[in-house]
């Protein structure tokens, strides 16, 4: 065996096993996973303490590269990613160029092949030049190897090439992600619109905004038979429509962000930038909902949205500032001291929307500890001491809201295929 | 009478109801300045102030300019189409440089809300919003204040009816903010277009019609349809808008025998006041200009760091 894992505490919701063991690898797999593994491996870890889960799959970054490589690339932000636990990411296409054709998706994959630890998965657009108007070669673009597609920050506001998307899409068994809003409703918005952006006198972003896209997208996958998947949900009134889609057995599924589940528009009060992200931060009433919708399995997965910029982008003005904020490095600690530790949010449930979920979506396999599966694992310290510093990120920017944040638990080492990308250094 | 505590001036949503007091009682005591021979106090003499202005501006920038000279101070105008902005430089690049020209107080006007207060992280200078955004306009307010308590004795208890463009002012939040503070009864009157409803929980109570507005009003404030922030159609047309929300002889019969209509202006006549009550004796529009230099002077003088002027009784 190349490697053991003695006596860590193994979750993997996709076996329902929660439970003190060692996990032996061998070739990349799990090999085995026993109360006592008698053989010797190579190499053996001490994991008494730790959370081994499976690894963690951010399905919602920014790797901006090609094209914005001063503010991240792929190899900055895998290893941040891989720093944060994560094994693999799932990369949004507004790139420069965006990534609307075969070229771009191989370039992106080889890109990674050279440059990453840790899987990177492409989304494709569902335009081209994510303009709206006319289909991306997608059958291509699958053929290249991407998992999803999506028109992110520039979701397509014409329904009928939504609804063409989506029929498109059954033929590659592609999920169609969709950053949800109506861009006449929210035009000019820089927060959430509500009692602080009166306050502020910053316009606001009407929340009805992405919940009627959220709507629109439910009608057309019952239509189509389209799988849709709601990025970065952020409303109460959003996490109802999906609630009711679910029950309707409606092929819709949902992410949701840290900041979305921790902050409220009222930290607005600042100017701070980096509190500048869209969707908006909402109202307590939805960071409840939120909260609650995850713990109860209605929200599937964590994602970040992380969106590095570079400093000299947010040194502005707020409204003149650009959308989005970092994540990767951050998100982990975050659940696991604010969410788990207060008793809100189930380790198990954690796990799940951190690794199977995000996985089953995406059709990867991946995602289970269970023997024969890929030894992706994120292990966890749940007492590690954490300190959120930007200028210890492995990401090129450092546009966090969560500076000085003191936080407990957080990742201490990243295994891919069985080979150890990244550890904290405390332990192996 | 503790003296201003404040570094800067960014918003009314920061000052206290004593904080006011103080100001408005200091600009009291200052305006007599404007009746002598020679209208100058040496008190900011070797002090620099920067007026900082990315917006145009006739009123409001005159106005500081004068309260500056009458205090003596050293001033420096910065106006943003003349100036490296317009090259590119970014907000805080600029102020950077300013600030390394040792300044002591720094006046800022900007498109953007939020801009002085991105400026008071950044600057060892004591920053002045003389209007961002869609946001503040702290002077404004004040000089407002001071023109009612001036007129009425008193601002507790007045009904005070904002007729206009609320969602767009930013006259219109700092004036409620400050005549809530002070115990007025607020209303906010326009179009549902135009005010946003949470605009309530800043101290306002709210209407669609201005007669319920003017019913008994003692104080009638009328703003501008603020066209250059307006990205839509808020409002059909200005005829229209005058229908239903124009200040007329007629509707004025509504408000209080002695009320007064003020306008922080610029007026466009005939959209939202007809000239004949823009002219009439009730109106105080030329008293607030007048008072804004004195107010001025009292934000420049206390943020200074200079005792109360002579503190007198607060009026009520």
């Amino acid at each position: 065996m190349n490697l053991i894992f003695r006596q860590g505490t193994v979750i993997d919701p996709s076996q329902e096993l929660h439970a003190v063991v060692d996990l032996g690898i061998d070739d990349g797999r799990v090999a085995e996973i026993a109360p006592r593994i008698r053989k010797k491996a190579r190499k053996e870890i001490d994991a008494r303490g730790l959370i081994l889960a499976p690894g963690f799959i951010d399905m919602h970054v920014h790797l901006r590269e090609p094209g914005r490589e001063d503010s991240e690339t792929i190899e900055t932000g895998t290893n941040a990613a891989a720093r944060g636990g994560f094994t693999g990411v799932a990369c949004m296409p507004n790139t420069r160029p965006v990534n609307d054709s075969e070229s771009v998706t191989s370039f992106i994959l080889e890109r990674a092949r050279e440059v990453s630890k840790i899987a990177v998965y492409p989304v494709g657009a569902i335009t081209k030049g994510s303009e709206g108007e006319t289909l991306a070669e997608i059958g291509e673009m699958k053929r290249a190897g991407i998992v999803a597609i999506s028109d992110d920050g520039r979701p397509v506001q014409n329904n009928q090439v939504m609804r063409r998307a989506m029929e498109y899409s059954t033929l590659f068994d592609l999920p169609v992600i969709d950053h949800c809003e109506d861009k006449d409703l929210s035009a000019g918005g820089c927060m959430n619109e509500g009692y602080y952006s009166t306050l502020l006198g910053l316009r606001g972003m009407n929340p009805a905004a992405e919940e009627i896209h959220v709507y629109r997208d439910v009608m057309l996958a019952r239509q189509t038979g389209a799988r849709v998947h709601i990025a970065h949900l952020s409303t109460r009134q959003a996490l109802e429509i999906v609630r009711r889609a679910k029950k309707e057995k409606i092929a819709v599924t949902c992410e949701v962000t840290p900041h979305h589940l921790l902050l409220t528009h009222a930290e607005a009060v600042s100017y701070d930038t980096n509190l500048k992200m869209n969707p908006p931060l909402r109202a307590q009433e939805d960071v409840d909902a939120l909260v609650q919708g995850l713990a109860s399995g209605a929200i599937d997965a964590i994602a970040t949205d992380h969106a590095p910029h570079n400093i000299n982008d947010k040194m502005l003005e707020f409204d003149r500032a650009p959308f989005g904020i970092v994540g990767l490095e951050t998100a982990a600690s975050l659940v696991l001291d604010r969410l788990v530790r207060t008793g809100k949010l189930s380790l198990e449930r954690m796990i799940e929307a951190f690794s199977s979920r995000p996985a089953r979506i995406l059709k990867l396999d991946r995602g289970s500890l269970a023997p024969g599966c890929w030894a992706d694992i994120t292990l966890m310290d749940p007492e590690l001491d954490v300190e959120v510093r930007g200028s210890e990120f492995f990401s090129r920017s450092r546009n966090t809201p969560f500076a000085a944040w003191k936080l407990k638990g957080g990742p201490v080492m990243t295994v891919v295929k069985g080979r150890i990308v990244w550890s904290n250094g405390v332990r192996s | 009478m503790a003296s201003l505590t404040h570094k800067d001036l960014l918003g009314i949503a920061q000052l206290s109801v004593e904080d006011i007091q103080l100001i408005l009682d200091t600009a009291d005591a200052l305006k007599q300045v404007a009746d002598r021979p020679v209208k100058k106090v040496p008190t900011l003499r070797g002090k620099t102030v920067i007026n900082l202005f990315f917006e145009p501006s006739t009123r409001t920038r005159a106005s500081f300019e004068l309260a500056e000279k009458r205090l003596s101070a050293d001033t420096l105008n910065f106006a943003a189409s003349t100036s490296s902005v317009s090259k590119g430089e970014t907000l805080l690049d600029t102020a950077r440089n300013l600030e390394s020209m040792a300044p002591d107080i720094i006046v800022i006007r900007h498109s953007s809300a939020g801009a002085p207060h991105l400026l008071s992280k950044e600057c060892r200078s004591s920053i002045v919003n003389a209007g961002d955004g869609m946001h503040e306009h702290p002077t404004q307010a004040l000089v407002d204040a001071l023109t009612v308590r001036e007129v009425k004795g008193h601002i507790e208890g007045l009904k005070i009816a904002i007729i206009g463009d609320i969602a767009h002012g930013r006259v219109a939040r700092s004036d409620t903010m400050l005549f809530h503070k002070l115990g007025a009864d607020v209303w906010a009157c326009g179009p549902a277009t135009l005010i946003p409803w949470e605009f309530h929980q800043l101290g306002a109570r709210i209407t669609g019609h201005i007669e319920e507005a003017l019913d008994s009003a003692d104080v009638v404030m009328m703003l501008r349809l603020q066209q250059e922030r307006q990205t839509e159609a808020f409002v059909p047309s200005t005829r229209e808008y005058f229908n239903f929300y124009g200040l007329t002889r007629e509707r004025m019969r509504l408000a209080k025998k002695d009320t007064i209509v003020m306008h922080p202006g610029p007026m466009n006549r005939g959209v939202e006041i007809d000239s004949d009550v823009a002219d009439a004796s009730y109106s105080v529009i030329l008293n607030q200009v007048a008072n804004g230099v004195a107010l001025r002077m009292a934000v420049l003088y206390l943020l200074s760091g200079h005792a109360p002027l002579r503190p007198r009784k607060p009026s009520r």
